[in-house]
């Protein structure tokens, strides 16, 4: 099982900025998991589709070397239920980022559709959500504790999945 | 900024960071101990009076790191003399709360260095 929550980038400014898309359909089956007669995408699951966007963002600021981990969700705040076909966008900004981790403020919007454009997915939306989250680089945690030194987090079936957003970002993996 | 303007901005960032009210935020509150901060918290603190004050706190500076990992500043569970000492010299800010560690200077008890008086001190420090 691949636990991968966003379906590509739309935006990438290294250290700065990350933009990702997520459609959500009908066919997945945790829309129906929440309420069985009334499928949406599921909070958590939007959360983690922001971590997502945001640890790969965090991550290469860094040249995937350091671990990057969720260490806290400081605030989430929803105001619309996301249905199937909806389109969402994650966008994700780095507040700050250090030797030890990294604060991210975080939007997601319904991403608009228009017929005149073909980059239709750029156009943000209504307000979703919003989500403040907080990265750890664990390998330079306060407490000293050592980890294993194989990168557990950007692992190669990850790395891999990575090359896909490639083509038509400017941004080295 | 005056002393009293800076205490009122540390405790803002512990009302955001830990989700405590504010009248339970008090000048000698432990962060961890009366305020329930855990080990992550303390990042999340770190970066928001960064944010707040428009400060940089480097690596060890707020809070020495990587006690446990050196037996000469730590043994059975216990900070030594030179690790007192190393606490002393690196953190003038939490002088008062080195006071009481010495009595128990169990590593464990490191965390009480952590108040709402000792950061203050560090900002102000910070703030020249």
């Amino acid at each position: 099982m691949r636990w991968i929550w966003i379906d590509k980038f739309v935006h990438f400014e290294s250290r700065t900025r990350a933009v990702a898309v997520k459609n959500c359909s009908l066919a997945e089956e945790h829309l129906h998991d929440l309420y069985p007669a009334f499928p949406i995408m599921p909070h958590s699951l939007i959360i983690e589709g922001m971590a997502q966007t945001a640890g790969i963002l965090v991550g290469e600021a860094r040249g995937f070397r350091e671990k990057v981990i969720l260490a806290k969700v400081g605030r989430a705040t929803f105001h619309r239920l996301v249905r199937p076909g909806s389109t969402i966008l994650y966008d994700a900004v780095i507040e700050q980022l250090n030797d030890t981790g990294a604060s991210i403020a975080g939007q997601v919007r319904f991403a608009n559709s228009s017929k005149d454009r073909t980059d239709q997915l750029m156009e943000p939306g209504e307000l979703v959500a919003e989500i403040e989250i907080m990265f750890s680089h664990i390998d330079q945690n306060l407490a000293g504790t050592k980890f294993p030194e194989h990168n557990f987090v950007f692992t190669e079936q990850f790395t891999e999945l990575l090359q896909t957003y490639r083509s038509g970002l400017d941004i080295k993996l | 900024m005056t002393r009293e303007e800076v205490q009122a901005k540390v405790v803002k960032v512990l009302v955001d960071a830990l989700g405590v009210d504010e009248d339970e935020v008090k000048p000698e509150s432990v962060v961890r101990d009366d305020l329930g901060a855990e080990s992550i918290d303390f990042l999340d603190i770190m970066f928001r009076l960064e944010k707040e004050f428009g400060i940089k706190i480097p690596k060890g500076e707020m809070m020495v790191e990587g006690l446990a990992t050196d037996p000469s500043l730590v043994s059975n569970g216990t900070l030594t003399a030179q690790g007192l000492k190393l606490i002393e010299e690196k953190m003038p800010h939490a002088a008062a709360e080195l006071v009481v560690l010495k009595q128990d200077p169990k590593l464990d008890n490191v965390s009480k260095l952590f108040t709402v008086n000792s950061i203050t001190n560090y900002v102000m420090t910070k703030l020249g």
